[in-house]
């Protein structure tokens, strides 16, 4: 049984001339556990909103999101909330890191929504990510790389099932890419996490064994709005 | 712990307007305190100021005029009594003692009463306390010698052994002086009473000032009575103000200054009208200063609820960040009140001498404390909400 299962799922949003606009509509998609797996897309394709889906933070207009036992689709917001914290860790293009808290708070912060806060585990995965000396500075006073390497560690703190990675090198020069993205790789194997990485650029795919073309699963174009 | 990291975090964030927020909040709750707690004492105090005695009996005019002029020692005199008056009242079996006393001198604005010896030894100014020396000895009836009030002593500088020419009328004036000199015998201990800004002089002293007029020379302002019971004291107002119309006897103390604070009541319920004004301002002001900052504040929102935080706990968070902010400002605000009433307090006992205690247990210590912090929270209700609705979606990452 994989852990992610999607069936028929379909997102629309009310466009600007009226009526709705189907972005999202994937009759199916699935990703085993400890799975690392790339999705090729350009902007505006709709990766963002299919990994948005995944984690709950949008609501599909039908479908379903199987993660293990659970569907996303059947939850109300708190129950998604919940799901969210407990089982899928995300990591954003532009770090989404909280400016007013240090990196080890950061970590901390995104675990005590999930299974409570662990202060020598997120100090051994900020270590892990080679910030052990930087547990206590603030993003402003880490490089992007630096950054990036916090949102890893925040991601994986609460051992999630699932690692959505969404343009995660997008705003890093190619060295830092680099080693985000192994970083990101490394630490998903480690934890035995399955990994859904979203990207247009051909190095970052390049690395990846399994690649797949998000514009052939998502056929908008076969919707029904 | 989570909520009180985002609270915190928020709080240092926007430091500067939490300060400022904060201290608008402090000033409101101490002034409301201190209008609230100055009103009460006055009014408790006030009513409860009458050195030991029952009634004052004095020329045909206001009870309150005569009560404030006779007791407290403020407003001009409304004229003179005559030693007859003060004779017969003085042997009505009703009452139990009666201490003349005249007016119509200062020391450089405080005010010289002139008395007899019998005022610092057989009247209990409160209940067990008969005025006490802080040195020296009362005056001798006969002879240019002078008590210093405490307070008086302290602001003119006065010792026992000093000399001073006394100045005539109640207002101060250079150019008045009396040629006499009097010697101070004995400066009083604090009573905490209106006493305490009194220099006393012998009665017979005051009348025969040089510079007075000598057909005045036996007359009084008027007399400080005691009464055998409360009976007496209907039976001799039934006597001077009903069926009498030369003199008027204010009695019971207590009742006509309650009666002055329930006549000048509306300038309490000014006061403390806008006491709840700047509440409600400041209140408005932590709904305006989060609220402003809710822009700012959106991404991080949109960064906790993707991390799993749920949509009450942002909403919660907010509006305690509001009523902490309203905790912290009440806080500070006993700084605030202990300044504003202390200042109060001072200048009442400079005008009175009666002092008041700010730091008198009362309720509005917790009142007010609890109503503007809950009203702060109640302020944080608007911009909770806007965090409440933040979408995650439209203000995290750019799509792709």
């Amino acid at each position: 049984m994989p852990l992610l299962s999607i069936r028929n799922l379909q997102k629309s949003f009310l466009s600007p001339e009226g009526g709705r606009k189907v972005i999202v509509h994937l009759p199916a998609f699935s990703l085993e556990a400890g799975q690392q797996l790339a999705l090729r897309g350009e902007s505006g394709s709709g990766k963002t909103t299919f990994l948005h889906l995944i984690a709950g933070i949008l609501a599909a207009d039908q479908g379903s999101i199987r993660l293990g036992e659970r569907d996303m689709v059947g939850l109300n917001e708190p129950g998604r909330d919940r799901l969210r914290a407990q089982s899928i860790g995300y990591v954003f293009q532009t770090f989404n890191l909280l400016q007013g808290y240090t990196c080890l708070e950061n970590v901390l912060l995104g675990m005590s929504f999930g299974p409570g806060a662990d202060r020598a585990r997120a100090t051994a995965l900020l270590e892990r990510v080679g910030l052990g000396a930087r547990l206590h500075h603030y993003p402003r006073q880490l490089s992007t790389g630096q950054q990036q390497r916090v949102a890893v560690a925040r991601a994986i703190a609460n051992r999630p099932k699932l690692v959505l990675a969404d343009e995660p090198t997008g705003n890093l020069d190619r060295r830092n890419a680099t080693e985000a993205l192994a970083l990101i790789r490394e630490a998903c194997r480690e934890s035995g996490a399955a990994l859904l990485l979203v990207t247009h650029d051909p190095e970052v795919l390049g690395a990846f064994e399994e690649v797949s073309d998000f514009a052939t699963l998502n056929r908008v174009g076969e919707a029904a709005a | 712990m989570t909520l009180a990291l985002i609270i915190f975090r928020s709080l240092r964030q926007h430091l500067l307007s939490t300060i400022i927020t904060a201290l608008s909040i402090a000033l409101a709750g101490g002034l409301l305190m201190s209008v609230w707690t100055i009103k009460e004492q006055s009014q408790a105090t006030f009513t409860r100021v009458n050195i030991g005695f029952d009634a004052v009996l004095g020329p045909r005019g206001s009870k309150l005029e005569l009560v404030l002029n006779s007791i407290f020692h403020l407003e001009a005199s409304a004229g003179n009594i005559s030693q007859a008056d003060y004779d017969f009242v003085r042997h009505h079996p009703a009452v139990k003692l009666a201490i003349p006393i005249a007016v119509g001198d200062n020391l450089r604005g405080f005010r010289i009463v002139g008395t007899v010896p019998e005022l610092f030894s057989a009247v209990e100014y409160a209940p067990g306390h008969t005025f006490a020396f802080a040195a020296g000895q009362v005056f001798h009836p006969d002879a240019k010698e002078a008590v210093m009030g405490n307070f008086a002593a302290e602001k003119l500088k006065l010792k026992v052994g000093d000399t001073f020419h006394p100045f005539h009328g109640l207002a101060f004036n250079p150019n008045e002086q009396h040629a006499d000199t009097y010697t101070v015998v004995g400066v009083l201990a604090p009573s905490n009473t209106p006493a305490d800004k009194v220099v006393w002089i012998p009665l017979h002293g005051l009348q025969t000032m040089s510079g007075h007029d000598p057909r005045a020379a036996n007359d009084l302002s008027a007399v400080l009575i005691q009464l055998r019971g409360p009976s007496a004291g209907f039976r001799l107002d039934m006597m001077y103000n009903k069926q009498g119309n030369r003199l008027t006897f204010a009695y019971p103390i207590g009742a006509i200054i309650a009666d002055l604070f329930s006549k000048i009541g509306w300038f309490d319920q000014v006061l403390t009208l806008i006491a709840y004004l700047v509440a409600l301002v400041s209140a408005a002001g932590v709904l305006v200063s989060i609220y402003n900052s809710m822009s700012a504040r959106r991404r991080d929102i949109a960064i906790l609820r993707a991390l799993g935080a749920r949509r009450r706990l942002v909403f919660g968070a907010v509006v305690l960040e509001a009523a902490v902010i309203g905790l912290l400002g009440m806080m500070v605000s006993f700084g605030v009140y202990a300044a504003i009433a202390s200042g109060v307090a001072a200048v009442i006992r400079t005008q009175t001498g009666v002092v008041l205690d700010p730091w008198v247990y009362g309720p509005i210590m917790w009142q007010a404390p609890l109503a503007m912090t809950a009203l702060c929270a109640l302020g944080g209700l608007v911009p909770a909400w806007v965090a409440y609705r933040t979408d995650i979606a439209s203000t995290l990452a750019p799509s792709s």
